[in-house]
């Protein structure tokens, strides 16, 4: 973990809500994708834990929704304008245990953590699969971006607007190596009870103390025992998480 | 040359700055990042006697300038701490810790403080009387002068280390309960731990928090820890650790003429991981600016 004062390059909506901002400065905390970032806003005493989606030697990007005073803060902030920012937080996805032709599970504002562990697993030479789960044809973003990078992409929109109708469950290939999921607690079950026989790592979210280890805020119990979000996670393999609870 | 010394019931400290309890966990995540042995001492998390999970998530809500949490003292339990974190913490470490103790009776206080008395690396044992006793309807030991009274007794009559109660600032007169546990032969107060507060969400119009309410602390509760700091260094002889809101070098300076001889730091740690080195580096500057030479010498200076 690192902190440091990070510079916006890039700043832009994707969708009516959702933005992309790419931010400038120290990146050699970051240590593998699936990792996140805690954002300090002027004016609010929490920082705002968001997902790295991309990140290389000088930038990172993040994508992320308005959904409460924060974010729609950092919504009207400028390029050029600074933040101050926690850096290569928690455990992530891991890229090792792909196997030849790992899935990729997307829910909404849960798709952006994918992007960099689909350009690490094509780089490795894996055959990928990207379902990318919304709502509506409105809210759908980065399905073009994970194409350019060769995946195979697979949309799916709870109102058929495009893609395939219904939930990401509904366009499950039939064989996948290893599945990596973030998206929201439902879908994460539907997922957990469709993939049964399979390895995979979901990433979950709890709101946060500190983001790194030292309050206990964000504890969930899983089948071996407390673990923290924000430090052991937020990606667990899907196996150790207590789904009964 | 500014002094930073301060002595804690015969504990030198080389500077008041103690991180508080649960911000701060065991020390090793913040070993981490800087080396703690610049620290004047650390509050380690609160532990029971047994092993607790906590509360249910959400534990962890935000307000204008604090946090409210809900974390519900998870621990491993005395033994583990004793057999695992102390020895883990011994190797990055060198000074006295501060053990921080809660409990639901006040058997499992003495229970507990008996254990960690036998640890050397244990500096100061910090009593957390905030907890509900579940012996007496739940209400906290900390609101009632007569459950501040047993659970210092019980604690001093099993350890030979100072024992400093901390008291909850959810009380009308906090006044009576410092002056209960001196009586009781405390040997320190520790003051204030988080306010009673709550949250509510607008999207799902209910409490953010899981548990409903939790402890409310950060800079918004710098005043209110101010205050009774500052009521109890007159009513009780006795040293006091100071906490609630401290962020910077100048709320370190506040709290000490309010009363305090040393200061703990707590909700500042969780946002600025860097927070208690950067008191310590500002604070012999801001002592210039005032005109303060030895910390020591404003201990109370604002009475
Ligand atoms: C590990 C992790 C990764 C995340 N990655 C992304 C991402 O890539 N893109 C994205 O859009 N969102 C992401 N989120 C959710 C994001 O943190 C929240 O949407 C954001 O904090 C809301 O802030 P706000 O001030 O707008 O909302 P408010 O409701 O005004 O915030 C109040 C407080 O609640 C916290 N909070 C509110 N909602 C959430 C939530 N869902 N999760 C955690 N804390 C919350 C805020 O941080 C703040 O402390 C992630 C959350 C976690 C835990
Ligand atoms: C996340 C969190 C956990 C805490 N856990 C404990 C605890 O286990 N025992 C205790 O005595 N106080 C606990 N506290 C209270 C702090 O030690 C301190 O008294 C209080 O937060 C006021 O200081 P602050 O405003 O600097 O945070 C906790 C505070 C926070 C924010
Ligand atoms: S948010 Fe503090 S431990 Fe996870």
């Amino acid at each position: 973990m690192k902190q440091g004062i990070y510079t916006i390059v890039g700043h832009e909506p994707l969708t009516k809500d959702v933005y992309r901002m790419v931010l400038s400065g120290d990146t050699s905390a970051m240590t593998m994708p699936g990792q996140f970032i805690e954002i300090g806003l002027p004016g609010f005493f929490l920082r705002r834990p968001i997902s790295v989606c991309d990140y290389d030697e000088s930038t990172i990007t993040i994508i992320y929704k308005v959904v409460g005073q924060g974010t729609d803060v950092m919504s009207k902030m400028q390029k050029g304008e600074t933040l101050d920012a926690l850096v290569g937080l928690g455990h992530g996805f891991e890229v090792e245990r792909s196997g030849d032709d790992p899935l990729l599970v997307g829910g909404g504002v849960g798709v952006p953590p994918l992007y960099h562990l689909a350009k690490r697993l094509l780089a490795a030479g894996r055959e990928v699969t990207v379902i990318l789960g919304f709502n509506r044809a409105a809210e759908i973003f980065y399905a073009d971006e994970f194409e350019r990078l060769g995946a195979r992409v697979v949309v799916t929109t709870v109102d058929g607007s495009v893609g395939v109708k219904g939930f990401v469950t509904d366009a499950l290939p039939e064989k996948f190596s290893h599945v990596y999921s973030c998206g929201p607690m439902p879908m994460l079950r539907a997922l957990y009870g469709a993939t049964q026989g399979v390895g995979g790592e979901f990433s979950l979210e709890e709101r946060m103390g500190c983001g790194f280890g030292a309050c206990m805020g964000c504890s969930i119990m899983t089948k071996n025992g407390s673990r923290r979000v924000c430090k052991d996670g937020p990606v667990f393999d899907k196996e150790v998480l207590a789904w009964q609870i | 040359m500014a002094d930073l010394k301060v002595t804690l019931s015969g504990l030198e400290l080389d500077n008041p700055i103690i991180p508080a309890s649960g911000t701060f966990g065991y020390g090793y995540e913040f070993a981490e990042l800087y080396d703690i042995n610049i620290l004047g001492s650390f509050s380690f998390k609160g532990t029971t006697l047994e092993p607790r999970f906590g509360n249910p998530t959400p534990r962890i809500a935000e307000t204008p300038s604090g946090m409210i949490n809900a974390v519900g003292m998870q621990n491993p339990g005395i033994d583990r701490v004793i057999s695992e974190e102390l020895p883990r913490l011994k190797k990055c470490f060198h000074k006295k810790v501060v053990a921080n103790i809660g409990g639901f009776s006040v058997e499992e206080y003495a229970e507990c403080c008996a254990r960690i008395d036998r640890e050397e690396q244990v500096g100061i044992i910090e009593v957390n009387v905030s907890c509900p006793n579940v012996h007496n309807g739940c209400m906290s030991f900390g609101t009632d002068p007569l459950g501040i009274s047993a659970v210092t007794k019980a604690v001093k009559a099993v350890t030979k280390k100072p024992v400093y109660v901390k008291l909850s600032p959810n009380v009308t007169d906090i006044v009576p309960l410092a002056a209960a546990a001196a009586e009781a032969g405390a040997d320190g107060i520790s003051l204030i731990n988080t306010l009673l507060g709550m949250r509510i969400d607008l999207r799902t119009k209910k409490p953010v928090i899981a548990n409903r309410m939790g402890g409310f602390s950060g800079s918004a509760i710098l005043p209110v820890a101010l205050r009774m700091v500052y009521q109890v260094y007159e009513a009780v002889k006795l040293p006091i650790i100071g906490m609630g809101g401290v962020t910077s070098a100048r709320d370190v300076i506040e709290m000490m003429l309010a009363g305090a001889t040393a200061v703990e730091v707590g909700a500042a740690n969780l946002i600025d991981p860097w927070a208690c080195p950067k008191i310590l580096a500002e604070l012999p500057a801001v002592m210039e600016q005032y005109g303060i030479t030895s910390l020591r010498d404003i201990i109370g200076g604002a009475h």
